[in-house]
């Protein structure tokens, strides 16, 4: 009940993302269209012990884009995503989801829209062990309404959910109802995929989801996650040390220096 | 819808720890059992000792403990010691003052329920719980001398109908062999009384005529042999009236009167007497009882105790394998609340699986203590429990498993915030 009362006036604000999509479908160059998803500027972080800096300058990510973040290997690329999707705040500089300012939102506002427009997937370890691939997928339309009613306007929540599942490989129903701690590695980056693609959220921002994968794996991986997030014109930011992944890329950005 | 799943999520991870989790539901189960069965025992304790007795202004009998008096007249537990002289009754009966007196003479059973020998007058006289009279369900009381009328309890246990002939025993406990059993002499069934929820419903009550009659052919305690045993109808005309009853009830005119009386029948010229006023004596026996109750109480609360802080312990060291589980929860939009929510959830299902665990326990063990409890202490427990013990309990006993998931649920929200959605990049 109290989860509608807080987040309906963020959808007077903002629409909810299913009107987002559909004008998007409309193929009109409109202005949502236009604005960044993501937009950093003059961002700057530094852990209170540490030498070393996280520094961008300027970084606009529209809907339906894919960036590369290139950094070196054990430079603060977590510590960069925790940025972009309003865990952490800048010291300096502003980061914007959907033209709103993580830092002028209190924590609790930034946990709402995060789960309403964010997904993540991590290196690995992605998943609740002790749920389902299924159950793991439909995780994000718990906890945030905008996305379950996005998910449930394509046909029902769990319908959504196998097909996204199914889309990226794990069509097997005996697979999809596994426990997630009994899933391969691979399987297990799929359905962490799934889930945060499930609801179109406008942004997935990933954290060397393939680093755990072998060389065709992650390329099939990459395939399969940009067929989905285009069709349903999210946008994903993948950080990595991995410079091979570049030709998967549209759009890539070289941390030089600031992540080092 | 929300808190509908993280109670789903709660059980799914319980359902991951199946095993600790079981334990810790039965370790509540065990604890809440003993918890439940000490306070429906204390209950009905209460309530018996409150329901013994009415109307009667003084117990007397032969010089000795109080309490030892109380039990042998009241509940009829036991053993009567060397009792009092009919003569010092009549003359007591006689007193100025006096408004009824009744002799009561125990030693004998049936099938470990205790027979007492009376008057008829005792039907009228004798009151329990509210000054309510003894009714009878069945038939009236008894007229001739083997005649015998039973108290709820024992009509229902045994299935006695009115008409039916039943033998005594001698002694308390059920006779060893034929000799110390009075079947030569049975008793009818006149009369069964309604359940009063005290000793009455477990005695079979005779005459004193009945007594004595049974032991017609008795010598210094001790049975016939075959060649001097009496038939009924031999013993029935060899009956006198009894040298010695076990006891007597006496109400008095005016209770104001009472501690006079008592007074004087403490210094009884004929025997070394004792009389005590039911009121204040059974307040000092539950005082005893009390006691012992109270440290039971006490012990069944520091076993719950025991067994929450356990749960406690489960939940707090599964906190630190969790700390990736609860950082993925974050990442797909589970606020510190939630994660909160989520742990206090898991108490709250261990509580609630244990709690009911525990009375299912309980339940049995009491069924199973029921019997031994009537017989011996005229405890009359119902396995069914009543709101009265049943609803506080629960919400406490879930209330204290709530306090208990607080430590470990704020130990993880507090966490969750500082961890972010990776424990490791966490500060």
């Amino acid at each position: 009940m109290y989860e509608q009362a807080q987040t309906a006036p963020e959808h007077d604000l903002e629409g909810s993302s299913a009107p987002r999509a559909a004008k998007v479908d409309a193929a009109s160059l409109t202005e949502s269209q236009l604005s960044p998803v993501l937009a950093v500027k003059n961002l700057s972080f530094a852990w209170p012990a540490s030498s070393f800096q996280i520094g961008i300058t300027d970084l606009n990510v529209k809907s339906g884009e894919h960036w590369l973040l290139e950094g070196p290997s054990g430079s603060g690329k977590s510590t960069l995503l925790q940025l972009l999707g309003g865990v952490l705040l800048p010291q300096r500089g502003d980061v914007r989801i959907l033209g709103q300012s993580w830092a002028a939102l209190t924590a609790a506002q930034r946990d709402l829209r995060r789960a309403d427009h964010v997904g993540f997937i991590f290196q690995q370890f992605n998943l609740v062990p002790y749920l389902s691939a299924l159950e793991n997928v439909l995780l994000p339309c718990r906890f945030s309404q905008a996305r379950r009613l996005a998910a449930e306007s394509r046909g029902g929540l769990k319908e959504e959910a196998r097909r996204l599942l199914d889309a990226l490989g794990l069509g097997v129903k005996e697979i999809q109802l596994r426990r997630a701690a009994r899933l391969s590695v691979g399987q297990q980056q799929r359905v962490a995929a799934a889930r945060a693609l499930i609801g179109r959220p406008s942004l997935v921002l990933a954290d060397e989801p393939t680093s755990a994968l072998d060389a065709n794996n992650r390329a099939a991986f990459l395939e399969l996650l940009f067929t989905e997030a285009r069709s349903a014109k999210t946008a994903i930011v993948l950080v990595s040390h991995d410079t091979s992944l570049r030709p998967h890329f549209e759009r890539h950005l070289t941390l030089e220096g600031g992540l080092c | 819808m929300l808190m509908r799943s993280l109670l789903t999520l709660a059980w799914s991870s319980l359902g991951s720890r199946r095993f600790v989790a079981l334990l810790t539901v039965a370790c509540i189960g065990l604890g809440s059992a003993v918890l439940i069965v000490v306070e429906q025992i204390r209950m009905e304790a209460r309530e018996a000792f409150s329901r013994s007795v009415s109307g009667v202004d003084l117990i007397v009998g032969p010089r000795g403990g109080s309490v030892e008096l109380l039990m042998g007249v009241v509940f009829r537990t036991g053993t009567p010691g060397r009792g009092m002289t009919f003569e010092s009754y009549r003359q007591i009966a006689a007193l100025p003052g006096v408004t009824w007196a009744l002799p009561v003479s125990f030693g004998d059973s049936h099938h470990g329920y205790p027979v007492m020998g009376t008057e008829a007058d005792y039907f009228k006289h004798f009151r329990y719980g509210r000054s309510q009279p003894l009714a009878f369900a069945a038939g009236s009381p008894f007229a001739d001398i083997f005649d015998a009328v039973i108290g709820a309890e024992v009509a229902e246990r045994l299935g006695y109908r009115l008409n039916q002939q039943i033998a005594l025993e001698h002694g308390l406990e059920a006779a060893m062999d034929a000799k110390h059993s009075h079947q030569d002499k049975p008793f009818r069934i006149v009369g069964i009384l309604q359940r009063t929820g005290t000793a009455v419903d477990r005695t079979v009550h005779v005459s004193l005529a009945g007594i004595e009659a049974m032991h017609a052919d008795w010598v210094d305690g001790r049975p016939p042999d075959a060649f001097d045993k009496l038939s009924a109808e031999e013993a029935r005309l060899v009956v006198k009236t009894p040298e010695r009853i076990s006891a007597m009830l006496v109400a008095l005119d005016q209770r104001g009167a009472v501690l006079f009386m008592q007074a004087h029948l403490q210094k009884w010229p004929a025997e070394p007497l004792s009389a005590v006023m039911p009121g204040p004596a059974l307040l000092e026996l539950w005082e005893i009882v009390g006691v012992a109750e109270n440290v039971l109480r006490g012990m069944s609360w520091c076993v719950i105790t025991v067994v929450l802080v356990g749960m406690l312990t489960v939940l707090w060291s599964g906190l630190e394998e969790r700390r990736h589980e609860m950082a993925v929860l974050r990442a797909v939009g589970a606020r510190p609340r939630h994660i909160f929510l989520l742990i206090i959830g898991e108490a709250l299902l261990l509580t609630l699986g244990g709690v009911v665990a525990g009375i299912f326990f309980a339940a049995l063990t009491l069924s199973a203590l029921e019997s031994m409890l009537v017989q011996q202490y005229g405890l009359s427990l119902s396995a069914a429990f009543s709101g009265r013990t049943i609803v506080p309990l629960f919400s406490g006993l879930v209330a204290a498993g709530l306090l208990a998931g607080l430590l470990p649920a704020m130990r993880c929200y507090r966490r969750s915030l500082s961890d972010g959605l990776s424990p490791e990049t966490g500060g």
